[in-house]
């Protein structure tokens, strides 16, 4: 009896056959389905044709308005959205946005989202070790001079900034006081002198000044809080957390590139939710693909069901010139080559005035375009034209 | 039929808006006192005509066909035109003072024209960015390169003031000096300064003389009581051509130089608001109400103005709107139309030697009675109306091919229906017209989730398509049955809602029976002829079991197996076993196991029974699936009765003490937080503050008390309550639902957080200030049943109110974010070679999707359902 079933060998002979008219996931699917059945040749072969059958079927057809539905897919649900800003992400302490406002971060390929965060995960040596962890943590989580003095202020009868530094704190995050002043000096901010628990900075004097102006102490006053005394610049809070035996980090902030240099960083997974930064650091690839992860996240998140091919369609649109476009007038919208569809959607009178003095010429093959002139529009059905000779009629007598 | 191959934008020269011109405008008037038109004045006959019956004195044509014709007025001095100024001032910039050339550098000019011209060959058009480079290169100079004159910077003031910055002050610069300079501009410099020197001059950007437009543009109207009110820009026209006029009298009587600038200087600032009345820097003109005037650039922008009003979106004939409601003997591609309505909406039909006898018919009983006609349109054009004619026999006998008739809307025919707001395209569906009488539209209750319809007072909107093409597209690609897949997610969107979902329930459940009667009567109503299958029961007398009769519906050799909505996610699936009979076990078109709900029978399901019938039979299969099935179910559920009562949330005394226990409990916990966290001794939560983590614990106490209560009032209320019957087959409401009603509401949050804000660190004057108790921060003990008390009432509403901002808030985000992405992303298409691109043939996708797979044909994403296929294979004879 057991030798009437295909072997995997066969199957897998067939399924290379189809490689050119299936796609590869199907494919594997297909594959998968198989293998864990016992099929006999002839059932194999009528299953391989009715699958392409099948898929052939479900092509899309040349003219098909797969750009307005896919704007459609993705913009109906945003009214089924909540617009509760913040939500746990998970059992973490970590804030981040979600529904409606973060679809619209996405879409507007904001350059400062509102909670960048970002996923670090870390390599073999890391993941179980979570004293190896703390110390990474001291890494990559930045430390300004605020976080560790117990005050920072302006103190006239010094005539200079004073720190006040809190020992307990600078010993949490392993900071000592030359450190803080040896970054300070850094800075140039002036002289600094100091000891474990004080330090003292007076700006120097600029030539016909006599005192120090305020204006002067309070922007040194800015630059001393933030000075940054380790960890990565952006970097504001790491949480640590445990998932399937394995330690990741979650960081409110962030700072990709100096986390993927990080040693003890698996910098093949590690992620963050910036989608410039993304595009900065790892190419515009990693961005389109950064854009889809995103917005399905926020879509699967509020329980509605989207296609992924809409946001596909949508993150290649944003991406495929080789830098990210905003959805809209300062991106895609305010690019469009025709006159009357930029017109037509946002600023119309600076577009007009520009096309005149410009000489532009549109050539009317969009679809606001047509629509304005009232002609049938380049799409769908109308994308199809039918030449027709028809006979000529008998003349009559 | 002609086509407008492109549109080529440019500049107005002062020539051709002269010879454009029928007359010059020099009376700063409109009509004399009987009433008539000034010859040569604002509303000149020669304008074109906008008064029904009189004839245009400049084409001899009526209202309609004459398009209205320009004048011009002759300013006395230039102006410049306001949108221009920004870039007038660069050109000022950019070219010498005395010889008008570009100030490049004499090796750079042939580097940037190669360089514009390269771009000129491949699109045909300036590239800004060039031309930006060479204005900003022309800028630096402080020496012309050619004429080695001194040059000056040039300052702008908005709106439309130069100066020149001499050593000695600042010079004003007159637009007349202005326009001389950019006059000798030579046309190859003015072509590397970004102007397409094919149809636009640089000194066109200064005015020397305007266009008066028709009158079609600007009618007056006549109120009524006769007083005649003048347009907006015929207002702004007035204004210019009187200062016009004096400021030429002035010159010409030799006016003090002061005088005539200040009434230059007024003919600048009306002109200027004749464009645009909302320039930054200066009042905008105002009417004698106080209003401001909508002149020409505030007619065409926002969402009121020409281009997204008028061009974007227009208005149409043949439409219809009124009232919808439900009618559940409806197809599901059926649309009831109002009678009254059949008789205004119409059909052309061509009048062939096939159809005369019936279009006679029609032409005989004319624009009152029903299937009847309204217009006859000749051959020849000659439209015939039918309300105005005694006689119709003559017409009906006059009728022969190649006449058309405009005929009433009729049963059968095709129309498309929306609702709006139209967010996807299933808001336009083609339905079938089915004349009904009374005055609303009726519709199948299926239909409502695509539309996003309920019948609490929503209109509709309803079009009849005009042309053969377009009801042949109608109905293949807009009828209801085609749309039931979702492209959105590659399901169903139609499918059954409340009380469908619960008769299905009734159907399907264990225990359910009927006799032969009640069977039969069922059967009827769905519409089933053919023979009973055998009952199950025959002793006492023949039953049949809810599951026969849902089965005698579904389509023969369907297979397929889900998990019911009533599904209690037990560790170990008993499949067909399940206790609770929640496991849908469907074999040849038989209803083995499991009852039918929402996940089986409901709207928006994927892999629903709908689903499957149209994905392996047909669309037409799922819809007679629908149109059978719903109207037993609805005779079912109206037999049987369905309602809900305060029985059904009313709690056994025994339950009510529990949950009272419960709450208590959870307040003394609350009380024992509070005390912590005065006295200091709570943990705090690694980044979070005290306060924070107090509230967190405090949140998550008071909802574990809420959902505690909760799940007394679900142990207590069983499936025989019919509340409980729609939460758990998801015909409506949910389990939290319930418990609010039953036995606690729980804490009201705004914001996200417990009610917290108030004077004097309290919410409420019943409080003490600082109290952190639940009850003083919107902690609601009592269920809806009970009722609240004043104070949780007052913190309910606080609650209830942010639901409605919310609501109201996000509809205009997302709309926005809607629109966008529309705008976006409409010109993409798929081409035949299956690439996607855009209009301009740029490729966004080499496959769409990365498989060419139409989500709308996809089986929930998936390409094939490669399951159902081998399942299928599998079970075929070998």
């Amino acid at each position: 009896m057991s030798s009437q079933f295909v072997t995997p060998e066969e199957i897998e002979k067939k399924l290379q056959k189809q490689l050119k008219t299936l796609p590869p996931l199907l494919i594997e699917d297909l594959r998968g389905e198989l293998l864990s059945r016992k099929i006999t040749n002839t059932q194999l072969t009528r299953i391989i044709k009715e699958v392409v059958k099948a898929y052939h079927g479900s092509l899309v057809e040349p003219g098909e308005a797969v750009g307005a539905v896919a704007a459609q897919s993705i913009g109906e649900p945003g009214t089924q959205m909540t617009l509760k800003t913040f939500h746990y992400a998970g059992v973490t302490e970590l804030y981040v946005t979600l529904g409606l406002p973060r679809l619209i971060e996405i879409v507007d390929a904001r350059r400062n989202p509102s909670t960048p965060t970002m996923r670090v995960y870390l390599d073999e040596e890391h993941r179980q070790n979570e004293g190896k962890v703390m110390k990474l943590v001291q890494q990559i989580e930045q430390t300004k001079v605020e976080r560790v003095s117990q005050s920072v202020a302006i103190d006239l009868a010094e005539g200079g900034i004073v720190i006040e530094l809190h020992p307990e704190l600078m010993k949490d995050k392993k900071v000592t006081s030359e450190m803080i002043q040896e970054k300070l000096a850094e800075l140039k901010v002036g002289d600094i002198e100091g000891d474990d628990e004080r330090i003292v900075i007076i700006p120097g004097l600029r030539e016909g000044e006599e005192v120090i102006p305020m204006a002067k102490l309070q922007k040194v006053l800015k630059k001393v809080r933030d000075a940054l005394i380790k960890g990565l610049a952006g970097v504001k809070r790491v949480i640590v957390t445990k998932e399937k035996g394995e330690i990741f980090l979650d960081t409110e902030g962030t700072n990709l590139r100096g986390v993927l240099r990080t040693k003890g960083v698996d910098n093949t997974r590690s992620l963050s939710n910036h989608i410039h930064e993304i595009a900065e650091t790892l190419g515009i690839e990693a961005a389109r693909s950064i854009i889809i992860l995103e917005a399905e996240d926020v879509l699967a998140e509020q329980g509605l069901d989207v296609d992924i091919r809409h946001i596909m369609l949508v993150a290649d649109l944003m991406t495929n010139t080789g830098e990210i476009r905003q959805i809209g007038r300062h991106g895609i919208s305010g690019q469009q080559s025709s006159v009357l569809s930029r017109a037509a959607f946002e600023v119309t009178v600076k577009h007009l005035i520009h096309a005149s003095i410009r000489g532009e010429q549109d050539p009317l093959l969009g679809i606001t375009e047509n629509v304005i002139v009232g002609q049938q529009m380049p799409l769908g059905t109308g994308s199809i034209d039918l030449l027709m000779m028809p006979p000529k009629p008998p003349k009559e007598k | 039929m002609k086509k407008i191959g492109r549109i080529w934008f440019g500049l107005l020269a002062p020539d051709i808006v002269r010879k454009m011109s029928v007359t010059q405008i020099v009376t700063a008037d409109t009509y004399d006192e009987d009433g008539l038109p000034i010859s040569s004045g604002l509303m000149d006959r020669k304008l074109g005509t906008i008064e029904p019956g009189q004839r245009c004195s400049t084409c001899g044509n009526r209202v309609g066909e004459c398009p209205g014709h320009f004048g011009h007025i002759e300013l006395s001095r230039p102006v410049v035109h306001v949108s221009f100024a920004k870039l007038i001032k660069k050109f000022l910039k950019s070219i010498c003072r005395r010889c008008a050339r570009l100030k490049l550098k004499p090796e750079l000019i042939p580097v940037y024209k190669e360089k514009m011209d390269e771009a000129m060959e491949k699109t045909g058009q300036i590239d800004q960015d060039i031309a930006d480079a060479v204005l900003k290169d022309a800028g630096k100079p402080s020496v012309c390169p050619f004429c080695e004159a001194e040059q000056y910077k040039v300052k702008y003031e908005k709106p439309t003031t130069f100066y020149e910055e001499k050593m000695e002050g600042s010079v004003r610069l007159t637009p007349t000096d202005i326009r001389d300079r950019l006059e000798r501009i030579p046309e190859s410099d003015s072509y590397l300064m970004g102007i397409d020197t094919r149809v636009s001059r640089p000194e066109w950007m200064i005015l020397v003389v305007l266009p008066v437009p028709p009158v079609a543009v600007r009618p007056s109207i006549t109120l009524e009581s006769g007083v005649k009110s003048e347009d907006d820009l015929t207002h702004k026209l007035v204004d210019i051509i009187r200062i016009n006029q004096r400021l030429r009298e002035n010159i010409e009587a030799g006016a003090p130089q002061l005088i005539v600038e200040d009434l230059w200087e007024l003919l600048q600032y009306h002109i200027t608001t004749y464009f645009n009345n909302e320039v930054s820097g200066i009042p905008p003109a105002r009417h004698r109400s106080g209003r401001a005037l909508r002149t020409l650039a505030q007619r065409l922008k926002g969402k009121e103005g020409r281009f997204r009003s008028n061009l974007s979106g227009k208005r149409v004939d043949f439409s219809a709107r009124t009232v919808i409601s439900p009618d559940p003997n409806l197809s599901i591609n059926e649309v009831g139309v109002p009678l009254e309505i059949a008789k205004i909406l119409t059909v052309p039909e061509r009048v062939t030697e096939w159809n005369i006898e019936d279009m006679r018919q029609l032409v005989l009983r004319g624009p009152k009675d029903h299937p009847g006609c309204n217009y006859i349109i000749r051959p020849d054009g000659k439209r015939i109306d039918l309300r105005f004619v005694k006689d119709r026999k003559t017409n009906a006998d006059g009728l022969d091919a190649g006449h058309i008739i405009e005929r009433h809307l009729r049963t059968g025919d095709i129309v498309l229906f929306n609702r709006q707001p139209s967010l996807h395209r299933m808001s336009i569906m083609a339905h079938e017209v089915k004349v009904m009488p009374y005055r609303t539209f009726r519709l199948s209750l299926c239909v409502c989730p695509p539309y996003n319809a309920d019948f609490d007072g929503d209109e509709m909107n309803l079009h009849v398509p005009q042309g053969e093409e377009a009801r042949a597209e109608s109905r293949i690609l807009m009828l209801v049955q085609e749309q039931i897949l979702s492209p959105r997610y590659g399901g169903p969107i139609i499918g059954g809602i409340q009380d469908y979902i619960s008769s299905a329930y009734l159907l399907t459940r264990k225990g359910t029976l009927f006799t032969k009667a009640e069977t039969c009567q069922l059967l009827a109503s769905a519409g089933f002829r053919e023979d009973l299958p055998k009952p199950s029961i025959t002793k006492p007398k023949p039953m049949w079991t809810g599951k026969q009769i849902f089965s005698m519906l579904l389509p023969k050799g369907l297979n397929l197996s889900l998990k019911a909505s009533v599904c209690r996610k037990c560790d170990v699936c008993q499949k067909e076993e399940c206790l609770y009979d929640s496991f849908v076990l469907i074999r040849d078109g038989e209803l083995l196991a499991g009852v039918i709900d929402k996940k089986a029978f409901g709207a928006a399901q994927p892999n629903s029974v709908l689903h499957r019938i149209v994905k392996d039979y047909s669309n037409s299969e799922a819809r007679r699936f629908l149109d059978s099935m719903c109207p037993l179910l609805v005779t079912l559920i109206t037999n049987s009765g369905f309602s809900m009562g305060i029985d059904d949330v009313t709690l056994a005394p025994a339950a009510v003490r529990r949950i009272e226990d419960i709450l208590k409990e959870a307040e003394e916990n609350g009380l024992k937080l509070i005390q912590a966290f005065r006295a200091g001794e709570l943990r705090r939560t690694p980044g979070l503050s005290l306060e924070e983590t107090f509230e967190n614990l405090m949140m998550e106490l008071l909802s574990k008390a809420r959902d505690g209560a909760g799940a007394v009032a679900g142990q207590e209320l069983g499936l025989d309550k019919h509340a409980v019957i729609m939460t758990a087959t998801g015909a409506k409401g949910n389990a939290l639902n319930l418990a609010q009603m039953a036995a606690c509401v729980g804490q009201q949050a705004v914001r996200g957080k417990r009610i917290s804000r108030g004077y004097r660190r309290r919410t409420l004057p019943h409080f003490k200030s600082g109290d952190l108790t639940p009850q003083a921060r919107g902690f609601v003990e009592s269920s809806y049943s009970k009722g609240l008390d004043p104070v949780e009432f007052f913190f309910h509403a606080m609650g209830g109110r942010e639901g409605l901002v919310d609501t109201a808030v996000r509809t205009s985000t997302s709309g926005y974010m809607q629109r966008r992405l529309i705008n976006a992303l409409q010109d993409i298409k798929v081409e035949y070679d299956e690439t996607v691109r855009n209009s301009e043939g740029q490729i966004i996708q080499f496959r769409y999707g990365e498989d060419g797979v139409d989500p709308a044909r996809s089986d929930h994403g998936k390409a094939v359902n490669l399951a159902a296929i081998i399942e299928r294979v599998l079970s075929q004879k070998r």
